[in-house]
């Protein structure tokens, strides 16, 4: 048995309006061997030509990627775009400390330049005023394997700013 | 066995009024400044009499408590940091005179752990302490029990103060000062909180832990890495709540690595209980993860895991 390693993938879609079309969209993944992590079916937002987008997440080896666009395609889904997910692990850390007066912004540039990593989400509480102290819950998307890199990064950055990172607990699980 | 008591405080007085059930006798209680001693047995509700009305458990010097006829030192003095003295002296001495000791105190087993292994090899006596990780919980007997080679990590929340502090703070969104001022209300912090609010208590738990699963190396308070809560604001718990998860303090023992602090964890996740209970949670090679989860502190709790040292040691020796 070949030993191919399986890698994550985004594949957008666009999706005619009517019931069991998500379904059978995704029938064709499922049936040739890939992994469905996640779907985001933006109901709200649709396309000029009346369609719904949908973004699905999936894990497979590259060999099965393929199939499964072409078995989508057969399938008459239409496949807007399909490619490897450059950014397959996430972590959502906190950071406390002035983020205002420290440059929030200088902040998350730096974390996307030194940690290879995007930030996905970011909510800020200030309840004393920007002067102050505040919070800040991010989510960082980053490569596979690299959480460890990208926390030591983070704290580099944190530390310099005089800024406390809340890590999450073991990478990988924890609960 | 006949039972000495250093140390008349909560876990001592609890040793002491609870021996008689599980079949022992005290023939000695020692405070800081006094002793009671009787090797024929103490009165016991007498001598917590006397030390609640006077002061002083007795008349007799403290010194003479390790002196006198006894077959387990119950070394229960308030743990101290660098020479772990005065738990530290007491214990040699016990150990000198081949008896065995059992230790609440964290002191010796997480500042001079190698002496004391050094001691106890030297002498007929055995030294146990259950009592110093996680009160009432089980820790250190499961992991002799499954064999420290077996765990490969061990992590956990070992600070009831710290944790009862950042779960109100979570619950009403009030902040560190006021749920701090309540929890001393409450007898959960002490007076002065530091040990518990700045990670050390817990940290010490983790260097004791390291210890027990160590293959030779030693650790002390200085290896582990360790920070509080008291920098916590509400803003903090309340994002991690907007994400399902919470922040509890954490001591983490994993590849020669102490580590305590504030961490994310899922709200709904084994490592982050409410109040002050306490859980540690072991990685074993063969048998995945196991929680234990109980009261870790208390007089009558932790009393509970110094008498079930105790009959460990009745066990062992013919």
């Amino acid at each position: 048995m070949s030993e191919t390693r399986t890698q994550a993938y985004t594949v957008r879609l666009e999706l005619v309006d009517e019931p069991g079309e998500l379904l059978r969209a995704l029938e064709p993944i499922a049936d040739n061997g890939g992994n469905l992590l996640s779907i985001f079916h933006e109901r709200g937002n649709v396309t000029p030509r009346g369609h719904i987008p949908v973004e699905v997440d999936l894990e497979a080896t590259p060999e099965r990627f393929e199939t499964i666009v072409e078995a989508l395609r057969d399938a008459g889904v239409n496949v807007v775009q399909a490619g490897q997910e450059r950014y397959s692990e996430e972590l959502t850390i906190v950071l406390v400390g002035h983020l205002v007066d420290t440059d929030l912004s200088d902040t998350l540039s730096r974390l996307r330049t030194e940690t290879n990593s995007r930030v996905a989400d970011l909510s800020l509480s200030a309840p004393e005023g920007t002067d102050d102290e505040s919070s800040a819950r991010l989510r960082l998307k980053t490569d596979q394997g690299a959480v460890g890199e990208t926390l030591q990064a983070v704290r580099t950055v944190a530390d310099e700013k005089d800024l406390r990172v809340i890590e999450p607990l073991a990478t990988g699980g924890g609960v | 066995m006949r039972l000495a008591i250093a140390g008349a405080g909560a876990v001592g007085s609890s040793v002491a009024q609870l021996a008689g059930d599980y079949g022992h006798r005290v023939t000695a209680v020692a405070d800081s400044s006094s002793a009671a001693i009787d090797p024929d047995g103490l009165d016991v509700d007498a001598v917590l009499e006397r030390k609640d009305s006077e002061g002083a458990v007795g008349t007799a010097d403290p010194g003479d408590a390790l002196e006198t006829d006894y077959d387990v030192l119950v070394e229960a003095t308030p743990t101290t940091l660098g020479d772990a003295q005065p738990g530290f002296g007491h214990l040699q001495r016990a150990l000198q005179r081949d008896r065995h000791v059992v230790l609440a105190n964290k002191g010796p087993v997480a500042e001079r752990y190698g002496e004391v292994m050094a001691l106890a090899e030297d002498s007929a006596g055995e030294v146990r302490f259950e009592a110093t990780v996680g009160g009432a919980i089980p820790v250190l007997s499961t992991i002799e029990d499954y064999g420290p080679e077996t765990i490969t990590a061990a992590r956990g929340v070992l600070n009831g103060t710290a944790n009862f502090i950042l779960s109100r703070m979570a619950a009403e969104g009030l902040d560190y000062e006021h749920v701090l001022a309540e929890a001393q209300d409450l007898g959960v912090a002490e007076a002065d909180p530091s040990f518990d609010v700045e990670g050390t208590d817990a940290a010490l738990k983790c260097v004791i832990l390291a210890n027990v699963l160590s293959d030779g190396r030693e650790y002390t308070l200085e290896d582990a890495t360790v920070e509080g809560i008291e920098a916590i604001p509400p803003s903090a718990l309340e994002l991690a709540r907007g994400d399902g998860r919470t922040i509890r303090l954490i001591g983490e023992v994993a590849g020669g690595e102490i580590r305590v602090g504030p961490r994310l964890v899922p709200e709904q996740a084994d490592l982050a209980p409410s109040g002050t209970r306490n859980i540690v949670q072991l990685e074993t090679e063969n048998a995945g993860r196991l929680n234990l989860s109980g009261r870790g502190a208390g007089g009558p709790e932790t009393a509970t895991a110094v008498l079930s040292d105790i009959n460990r040691l009745t066990r062992a020796v013919p």
